[in-house]
């Protein structure tokens, strides 16, 4: 009996990790930051080149951080959900504009309308490489206290704010 | 004859030229073991935006951002394994082709032999198994 039930058990643990395995995507990796303190930016407002953003402007507040682009495809399909979600008036959004060109980023923002408090003009790409971002759009939840309380990676949803961001809220308020 | 050869040596030289441009052409550093380490360093760093490859034979922006990152880094006096650091922090483990040895990638450098050992005690046994069955398999065949 042990003898049959050896194999078995063997086999079935095997599916169980390369299921696991497979049915992962690879190319979503979870943030370092999860529940760590959220990276800084300091940064020339995209909109306003003179003045700087950064992350001392939203201390103390919970807010959204969305990296952006213009050649972002997901970006361009979340964008009229960011701007229902700035229009609720729910949580402020900030804007890290990753490796635009500033003239295409302004007509974005004309054309398709501005959710974001400020954005940040990441021209070269540093402030994203502080970040741990590797694809827009990425939105990072951080707390009152500066910890990153959840990261999403690709365009957010009224489904996905609702079942991943919104309880991590209450939580936090 | 010359004449010939000219074009051919020109499209010779672009055919070579072409690869070498994509990605980082020129040296990063004038100190020779400055060069190695930091080409050392690049090739085990996985590109994210592209998963298969690491940062130094891929040309997609963010791998050449992370290049500049770890010039940076090695330009201000840090040391190799600071940089890896750098890099785990913001990106995690998986950035690395080759994970550190500790925590929880421990598991994965340990895990070959630990089945491997595993592995020769259950061949071991079933083969004495077999060797002190094999003349009562040959009774039952007769």
């Amino acid at each position: 009996m042990f003898r049959y039930l050896t194999p078995l058990f063997v086999i079935g643990i095997l599916i169980v990790v390369f299921s696991i395995g497979l049915l992962r995507d690879p190319s979503e990796l979870p943030s370092t930051f999860i529940d760590r303190a959220a990276p800084t930016f300091d940064l020339p407002r995209l909109k306003d080149p003179a003045n700087r953003v950064g992350s001392t402007d939203y201390s103390g507040k919970a807010v959204l951080v969305n990296v952006w682009a213009t050649w972002c495809v997901g970006c361009r399909e979340e964008h009229p959900f960011l701007m229902d979600l700035a229009e609720s008036g729910e949580i402020p959004i900030y804007g890290i504009n990753w490796r635009d060109r500033r003239p295409d980023a302004l007509r974005w923002l004309d054309r398709y309308g501005d959710p974001y408090v400020a954005s940040g003009f990441d021209e070269d790409g540093r402030v994203a490489v502080d970040w741990g971002v590797y694809g827009a759009p990425e939105t990072f939840l951080i707390s009152e206290d500066g910890i990153v309380l959840h990261k999403h990676l690709g365009p957010l949803t009224e489904a996905i704010w609702l079942e991943d961001f919104v309880p991590l809220l209450g939580g936090s308020s | 004859m010359i004449r010939a050869g000219l074009p051919g040596l020109l499209l010779g030289l672009l055919l070579v030229a072409a690869p070498a441009a994509a990605i980082d052409s020129g040296k990063a550093f004038e100190d020779p073991e400055l060069q190695a380490r930091y080409e050392n360093i690049i090739a085990q760093v996985r590109c994210l935006k592209c998963q298969n490859q690491s940062i130094k034979d891929s040309n997609v922006f963010l791998a050449s951002d992370l290049r500049r990152e770890i010039r940076r880094l090695l330009g201000e006096g840090k040391t190799d394994q600071e940089v890896f650091d750098f890099l785990v922090e913001r990106y995690g483990e998986f950035a690395l082709y080759s994970p550190r040895k500790s925590g929880a990638t421990l598991v994965l450098w340990l895990t070959p032999f630990i089945l491997l050992v595993a592995g020769s005690f259950v061949g071991y046994s079933v083969i004495r198994k077999r060797m002190s069955m094999s003349l009562e398999d040959d009774a039952l065949t007769e």
